[in-house]
């Protein structure tokens, strides 16, 4: 035990995006002292990535807006699977978490009478994002990260957590190493906060960066924790496919909140015959109807129109997007066409999508202002999770909590663009504030067990071992490659069980693969280490999808394509994992109170 | 459309290192860090690179190409002749940890020093979107640090402990004209960050991936607040007689 450097803190962060930062807030605000790990440096997490706002029913475009119609979006994005006391909480503390980062120095777009400006985006009812051009999520990563610095935050960057440690059952601290170094470090705590994001590199084609490998999901499975939803993936319906460099990489949905249309190559807005019956008299209906919204959104009149049907779902989008490109109604790349230079004089493409026209001009030799985008489905969140408690953020074992796109729960199964960051917000604050909490309620540290410590650390430097062996790249691709074909957009029973069959293979191959070089910074390394989380994540996601035999919100089913209202509306699949064994449970949602019932039910 | 190209990578340590050679295969599109991604993958696993996002939103991957400063995901392969070497070294003005991976460290340092927004009590949060235009411009900075790499008072005369550098004089302008801040900066722009050193050669400006006009529209105003502040001699009687700063 001696032999590692030792770090204590009552509360340890692990990941420093959006909901890392603001838990870090919270616990060191409550007198906790906190540590917050991050891969990377400070200020690079994916959040910084996210580009069309935060969502929050702050009203200030549309008066009609309030947390109980952000509720309702919500819970009918998520095809009513969300756990409700999480989608409320949501809805109703958004609002402060966004004036709160005001009063911490966002400059977000205003209105023209000063305050905070909303942009619209698909599934919300009113212009509810909050947002920054389209580089709202730099814009919350810089306040929180600025705010946080001043706040006695032990900040460790570059350093990767590989276990949780235990005491008994519960939480007594984590295992991890600099990137630099190759040293090993033990953080012991009281409270560990999963604050890890996603799982995007298990996918080929995918919006995330390298960071994205399920650290959080795998490190919650491996101590002992619930995994939620993991069957349900979001892939976002617009992310570039040509050159083949920027493949998978995002645009914003509020190119379409801006007026954006979706064209195949005969030029036919094919979303209007992509309506859901769940969205039917929601949408508009004609073009004449969707030019009329776009007018009044851009003159900043409240619409009477109703919205296009651009701006339906993401799961809707995506397998829309899907269809034409199978039916050969696709672009030269394998894409569809998005179009804004038809909708928006060049000017105001230039202010509200900023990135957007910097990144197709220097990236892909196209100038949004002129003319349409190539775009197809790129994987982008999961909503599936560790399974915590909707007060608190705590896992199913006792010290663990999880924020943000590690925990489960909040988004059922889809979700809305724009709640990302604001569930980042809510829930990091949560999870700060009950960590902090249980930490500052008990005395003394858990104690470490020097066992545990030593085989995980022993366990890491296992490919530097092998003499001979694979490239941990090849396996990766190979990895991300299966699970695209056979876990993507649409499955079917027969795909994922041949998926469980190569994931074997895979598994297997992991566990042959070798390093070259030395210890310090070496990516081949730490790829090698990431594997076995990517592949047991895969495995959750290819076993909860294998188990939901029915079509809903990003899962979608080819043998099983309508949605099953008697059996699966009414349960959650739960992944969990004891020894070497994955195990699969189902749980019936918790009782919604009738007067959140009420706010559900179909307008008259 | 198959062709290859030639890159020249610095592998080595804080103890020194080498140029070497790699043949890679160019696809249309393609960025320099494909390049050192694909050199990653298929020749040299252990190769230190920092990346993310890789569509120039987050200033991991920044590096002198062919002695340029740049980010390497939004460096074009096709914008270099082919035929000849494209070489890449770590940014200069910052030690080196392994390959391409600098120690930027002591930006994180100087962040630390600058006081934090304090929202006006007295104000109300109203504010125009020609008010924050002036200071989203300067929000827009993704912390690459190139331009802290290529300002001469840090790369030529290694001034670290006096000069906090352009970066973080943008952060200071991006607070000061905020338009609810109730802070007082200016002080440590004198002192701690050494505004004075800057001499305004634009060198930062030019290499900003984000383009904001560090000079004119961060730099220069703050001189001149600077002035006013400290050197104007009405100001310095007014104080005088009023007492007040």
């Amino acid at each position: 035990m001696s032999r590692y450097e030792t770090q204590e803190h009552d509360v340890v962060i692990v990941g420093a995006g959006g909901a890392g930062l603001r838990a870090a807030i919270e616990a060191s605000s409550r007198g906790a002292r906190t540590a917050l790990v991050c891969k990377s440096l400070l200020g690079k997490a994916h959040t910084v990535m996210a580009e069309g706002g935060v969502a929050a029913a702050l009203a200030n475009v549309d008066t009609r807006d309030s947390w109980k119609v952000h509720f309702r979006d919500t819970m009918k994005g998520g095809k009513f699977l969300n756990q409700w006391r999480m989608a409320q909480l949501h809805a109703q503390q958004a609002i402060e978490r966004v004036q709160e980062l005001e009063e911490w120095g966002a400059v977000f777009d205003r209105t023209k009478d000063g305050r905070v400006l909303q942009r619209n985006f698909g599934g919300h009812t009113y212009p509810r994002l909050a947002h920054v051009g389209d580089r709202t999520g730099l814009e919350m990563i810089r306040t929180l990260q600025d705010r946080g610095v001043h706040q006695g935050i032990d900040v460790f960057m570059e350093c990767t957590i590989r276990w949780i440690l235990k005491d008994q059952e519960r939480v007594a601290g984590c295992l991890g190493f600099w990137r630099e170094s190759g040293r090993f470090v033990v953080f012991r705590s009281k409270a560990v906060v999963l604050a890890t994001g996603g799982i995007g590199r298990c996918f080929e084609i995918t919006s995330n960066s390298w960071e994205y490998k399920g650290d959080g999901h795998a490190l919650a499975l491996w101590a002992g924790a619930d995994l939620v939803d993991m069957e349900f993936v979001q892939f976002h319906p617009t992310g570039m496919v040509w050159p083949p460099s920027v493949r998978g990489t995002l645009i914003t949905e509020g190119v379409r909140g801006e007026g954006g249309v979706l064209l195949n190559n005969q030029g036919k807005r094919f979303m209007f015959e992509n309506i859901p019956d769940l969205f039917k008299g929601e949408y508009a209906e004609t073009e004449e109807e969707a030019k009329q919204w776009v007018v009044d959104v851009a003159t900043g009149r409240r619409p009477e129109a109703r919205r296009p049907p651009e701006l339906l779902t993401r799961d809707v989008v995506a397998r829309a997007i899907r269809r034409e490109v199978r039916e050969g109604r696709g672009s030269p790349h394998g894409g569809v066409f998005l179009d804004i230079s038809s909708q928006r004089r060049p000017d105001e493409i230039k202010k509200k999508l900023p990135s957007m026209y910097h990144q197709f001009r220097e990236l892909a030799d196209v100038d949004i202002t002129k003319s349409p985008m190539e775009v197809g489905p790129t994987c982008h969140y999961t909503m599936g999770g560790v399974r915590v408690d909707p007060e608190t953020q705590q896992a199913t074992v006792p010290g663990l909590f999880a924020a943000g796109e590690a925990a489960g729960g909040m988004h059922g199964a889809n979700r809305l663009g724009g709640n990302s960051l604001s569930d980042l917000l809510v829930f990091g604050k949560l999870a700060g504030e009950f960590a902090a909490a249980l930490a500052l309620e008990m005395t003394g540290l858990p104690e470490l067990n020097g066992n545990e410590v030593d085989s995980a650390a022993r366990e890491l430097l296992d490919p530097f071992d092998r003499p001979e062996g694979e490239n941990p790249y090849e396996v990766h691709e190979d990895m991300r490659k299966m699970m695209q074909k056979f876990v993507g957009i649409v499955r079917t029973g027969e795909e994922l069980e041949a998926a469980l069959e190569e994931l074997k293979i895979i598994r297997a191959r992991a566990a042959r693969v070798k390093v070259g070089g030395n210890i310090q910074f070496n990516p081949g390394w730490h790829l090698a280490l990431d594997l076995k989380n990517m592949i047991d994540v895969s495995e959750a996601i290819a076993r909860a999808a294998l188990t939901r035999q029915e079509s809903r919100g990003a899962h979608t089913r080819e043998d099983y394509p309508e949605s099953d209202p008697e059996k699966w509306a009414k349960v959650n699949v739960i992944v969990h994992k004891k020894g070497d064994e994955m195990g699969l449970r189902l749980e019936p949602l918790p009782e919604m109170p009738s007067d959140l019932k009420q706010l559900l039910a179909p307008k008259s | 459309m198959s062709r290859e190209a030639t890159l020249r990578v610095y592998r080595g340590d804080r103890n020194g290192g080498e140029m070497i050679d790699y043949r890679v295969p160019v696809s249309p599109g393609m960025v320099v860090l494909d390049a050192i991604r694909s050199i990653q993958f298929h020749q040299s696993p252990d190769i230190g690179v920092r990346w993310n996002c890789k569509a120039g939103k987050c200033g991991s991957c920044g590096a002198e190409v062919n002695g340029r400063p740049r980010l390497m995901c939004m460096d074009r392969m096709d914008r270099y002749s082919p035929g000849e070497p494209i070489v890449v070294r770590p940014m200069k003005s910052f030690p080196i940890v392994k390959d391409l991976v600098n120690d930027v460290s002591w930006n994180f340092q100087v962040n630390k020093k600058i006081p934090a927004f304090k929202m006006r009590s007295d104000m109300e949060r109203r504010f125009s979107q020609e008010e924050a235009d002036r200071v989203q411009e300067f929000r827009k900075c993704i912390e690459c640090f190139l331009c802290q790499n290529v300002c001469h008072v840090l790369r030529d005369h290694d001034l670290k402990p006096a000069f906090g550098g352009p970066r973080f004089l943008v952060r200071v302008a991006g607070l000061e004209m905020h338009p609810l801040d109730g802070e007082d900066r200016t002080e440590l722009l004198r002192k701690d960050l050494g505004i004075g050193y800057c001499n305004i050669t634009k060198c930062c400006t030019e290499v900003c991936p984000e383009s904001i006009h560090i000079t004119d529209n961060a730099i220069i105003p703050l001189k001149e607040r600077l002035v006013d502040r400290f050197y104007d001699p009405l100001a310095l009687l007014w104080r005088k007689v009023t007492g007040k700063r």
